[in-house]
């Protein structure tokens, strides 16, 4: 007898491929293990208006890039007449317009789509900043010195020195108010980190919220200790970057340049947008490798097609299943799944309706066929002609009725529907109209709990996001081959047997 | 029976306990590893068996001819002229299906056991359909057999309605190790097939005696039709019965194999057919599982018994009378 042992490596293998390639999806392109899933994606515009003095103007605008927690997913600008250029500066983006003339009021506009993103990551690392030295002239430097010394006093590194130097300030009012003349917060705190030797920098936020407009940004802090790096509310203290703050300008850069222009202004308006998650991560993984291998790399015409293919290894799945671990009996091997294909086309109703009506149709003509003495090939041949005539009868029927829902029926497969025909009238002949209940029940019993299989929105999307999982069925039905056991149908057949002594 | 409702559904456990066989285990473990694929042919196509049978010297019923060309089933009424009855069987046929039976022809027609008459022209229709592979595993073309009929046995009087009994034999591994008779009745219109509605009788492999009977895999003590207590049946000349089934396996080389045997008046036990794939209601017939009698015989070395020794084991350890 041969060992089975390298039957069971191979399911074992893969059904832990499959498994393995679900996860690395799932992991790497986020893919969600439900259907339905929606990323939240911010629209946000921000506008630029400023008076134009009749010279050449030259407006710099930082723009955000993919960061901790939000992906960009595209860009654009509006702005009538003037070039366009993204240009990276200090590590950071901006957007450039140009124009050799423009006098009035000018009304530029930046448009860029963030999608949350808990897994996404800014793609060039962030680089601390120069410790500036700075000196401070009295009385100024004897304040900070004393805020500094306190705070320095009650903390152990570089976050909680910034946090304990935003208390003191509130705490300590004349020093702070004393300061309040010397600098602005933000920057009076990155003073104070620098002398205490923690890099530090002033960066620009922008709190979203749906529906917003002219919104402006907020100053934050972005501390540096060691490799950690932290933002920090120079208001509050309050650690962390919050599910809703997009860091819009991130290398103490002005957030506009403007040349030739005056009284300038940035402000932003923001919706946010539910967006179903393939649509989202395609636009992210619009440029991926080969690595990304899945269905989505195709054009949506053969995606599509391909919707319907994968589905088919779950009917087959339950055809296996019902066969071998319940024992019904099916008029043909898989003429279930191709029936519960049609039902998916159909709609189960009318699909069974239609599935009934041809069948038990095609059954009486078919038995008035087996009178004229004809050779097979020739009977099947004239039944696949007759289940055409029905078809077609049906349809029209259907449509003059006003019943466009008949008009599905041509989604049947008519080859199949005749050899079920044909051997359902064999079968009546043979065995009896009981035989013909039994099978022909039993395959619609199949296919009706193989069309809910594949109709499943849950199933129809794993099978069509994760391609592993096709080897995981594969396993499964290969286990399924093996299964010894008891079929349900069986408990029943045998029960007279375990009745007695 | 209690007054209380019988369970539908019984336990696996239960049935494991009994030894009782499957159809997923029979697949795997028994027509999947006892039978080579190659082998199929001698048994799934009639006419192989039949060379095979009479090749071994083993007893068969007689061929009256041929029909495998469309051309030739004009000549289907001169073929069977000599013959007071005859059977149509297509030889691929399975599960018993296109199997014709006509017990007397004359100038008016053609009488089947149930009395039904049909006309050359039907005949002719359902030589057709064999040829075309109407009853053949997979719809392949066929070959139409037309054989002598068997006189059978009256010592069967009035265990059959309408049919010819005939007696199946489970051999595993050259060993006959379950029996059953199957009785036409009037459900299963004269054929010999249990899930048609035929009475399965367990037959002792020891003594050749009836264990019990069931149809529709429901106990039952007389034949439906007939009326005849079906527990006083006793297969005759059971010790050249079971050799004959038993020498199948040499025959053809398959290891889990049914032996469909009849009895003729004149010329004693014939093999009618063989199966690679029998079925398991004959354990519903016997009230006893064939893994128990599997299983023994796997753990034995057989390879140097003969026919006779093997037989000889079989009639002392599966026998239920002892």
């Amino acid at each position: 007898m041969i060992s089975r042992k390298p039957f069971y490596a191979v399911v074992a293998l893969l059904f832990l491929a499959g498994l393995a390639l679900s996860l690395y999806r799932h992991f790497t392109f986020e893919v969600p293990w439900l259907p339905g899933e929606q990323r939240q994606v911010w629209s946000i515009e921000a506008k630029v208006e400023f008076e134009a003095t009749g010279r050449p103007v030259k407006a710099s605008l930082a723009i955000p890039g993919t960061q901790q927690g939000f992906t960009l997913l595209n860009e654009a600008a509006a702005s009538p007449g003037y070039g366009l250029s993204f240009l990276e500066r200090n590590g950071g983006t901006r957007a450039e317009w140009t124009i050799r003339r423009a006098a009035g009021p000018q009304e530029l506009y930046y448009r860029v789509e963030m999608m949350a993103d808990p897994h996404a990551e800014a793609p060039v690392p962030l680089q601390a900043p120069v410790i500036a030295p700075h000196t401070n002239q009295e009385p100024y430097a004897t304040a900070i010195r004393q805020v500094l010394n306190r705070a320095l006093e009650r903390s152990a590194d570089g976050f909680s020195l910034t946090r304990e130097l935003i208390r003191e300030l509130d705490s300590q009012q004349q020093n702070a108010e004393l300061l309040a003349q010397y600098q602005d917060k933000p920057r009076l705190l990155v003073e104070m980190l620098n002398r205490a030797g923690i890099a530090a920098r002033v960066v620009k936020g922008l709190e979203l919220e749906d529906g917003r407009r002219r919104q402006s940004l907020i100053d934050l802090l972005q501390v540096f200790d060691d490799d950690r790096v932290e933002i920090i509310d120079p208001e509050t203290g309050h650690p962390g970057q919050r599910d809703n703050l997009l860091l819009w300008e991130r290398h103490s850069s002005p957030v506009l340049d403007l040349v030739g222009g005056v009284n300038s202004r940035v402000t932003f308006s923001m919706i946010r947008q539910q967006l179903p998650v393939n649509v989202a991560l395609e636009q992210k993984f619009e440029d991926s490798n080969l690595l990304n291998f899945s269905i989505h790399s195709l054009p949506l015409e053969e995606q599509a097609l391909f919707k319907g293919i994968l589905l088919i290894p779950i009917g087959v799945l339950v055809v296996v299943l019902m066969r071998i671990l319940v024992g019904l009996k099916t008029s043909g091997t898989f003429m279930p799944v191709l029936i519960a294909m049609a039902f998916i086309q159909t709609s189960l109703a009318t699909g069974l309706i239609g599935f009934l009506l041809i069948v038990s149709m095609g059954l009486v003509i078919r038995s008035w066929l087996s009178h004229l003495n004809l050779l097979l090939v020739a009977r099947i041949s004239a039944v696949i002609i007759m289940v055409i005539g029905i078809i077609s009868l049906f349809s029209v029927l259907a449509f003059k009725l006003g019943l466009t829902e008949g008009l599905k029926i041509t989604f049947f497969p008519m080859i199949i529907l005749s050899w079920t025909i044909e051997r359902m009238s064999l079968l009546w002949e043979e065995e009896g109209a009981k035989e013909v209940l039994t099978q022909g029940g039993g395959s619609l019993l199949v296919a009706v709990l193989a069309y809910l299989a594949m109709n499943n929105d849950l199933i129809r999307h794993l099978t069509f996001n994760f391609l592993g999982l096709q080897l995981v069925v594969m396993a499964a039905v290969l286990l399924l081959g093996n299964y010894t056991g008891y079929r349900l149908l069986e408990l029943r057949r045998f029960q007279p047997l375990a009745r007695e002594d | 029976m209690g007054f209380w409702s019988r369970p539908k559904f019984t336990r696996p456990r239960v049935l494991s306990d009994k030894g009782i066989m499957g159809m997923n285990r029979r697949n795997i473990d028994y027509i999947g590893r006892y039978n080579p694929r190659r082998l199929y042919p001698l048994v799934d196509d009639k006419l192989q068996t039949k060379r095979i049978a009479l090749a071994c010297g083993v007893t068969v019923p007689d061929l009256i001819g041929t029909i495998s060309q469309q051309h030739q089933v004009r000549h289907l009424a001169e073929m069977v002229q000599e013959w007071p009855g005859f059977c149509i069987k297509p030889a691929k046929g399975s599960g018993g299906k296109g199997i014709t039976v006509i017990v007397r022809h004359d100038r008016t027609g053609y009488t089947k056991p149930s009395g039904a008459q049909e006309t050359i022209d039907d005949l002719e229709r359902h030589v057709s359909n064999i040829l075309a592979g109407l009853y053949s595993l997979g719809g392949k073309p066929d070959v139409a057999l037309i054989e002598a009929l068997i006189n059978f046995d009256d010592s069967f009087e009035g265990y059959s309605f309408e049919g010819v009994p005939d007696t199946r034999v489970i051999v595993f591994k050259g060993f006959p190790v379950m029996a059953m008779m199957r009785l036409s009745t009037d459900a299963s219109d004269g054929k010999a097939n249990l899930h048609q509605g035929a009475v399965g009788v367990g037959i002792d492999i020891g003594s050749g005696r009836a264990i019990r009977a069931v149809q529709f895999d429901q106990p039952v003590d007389h034949h439906p039709d007939t009326g005849r207590q079906l527990s006083e049946l006793q297969v005759p000349d059971w010790e050249t019965l079971l050799q004959l089934s038993a020498s199948c396996y040499e025959m053809s080389g398959l290891g889990y194999l049914g032996t469909d045997m009849v009895l003729d008046k004149l010329r004693g036990p014939m093999l009618l057919e063989l199966n690679a794939r029998p079925g398991l209601a004959i354990q519903t017939a016997n009230g006893a599982g064939l893994l128990p009698r599997l299983r023994r015989i796997e753990a034995l070395d057989s390879q140097r018994m003969s026919v006779a020794q093997r037989v000889d084991y079989a009639r002392e350890h599966f026998s239920i009378a002892s």
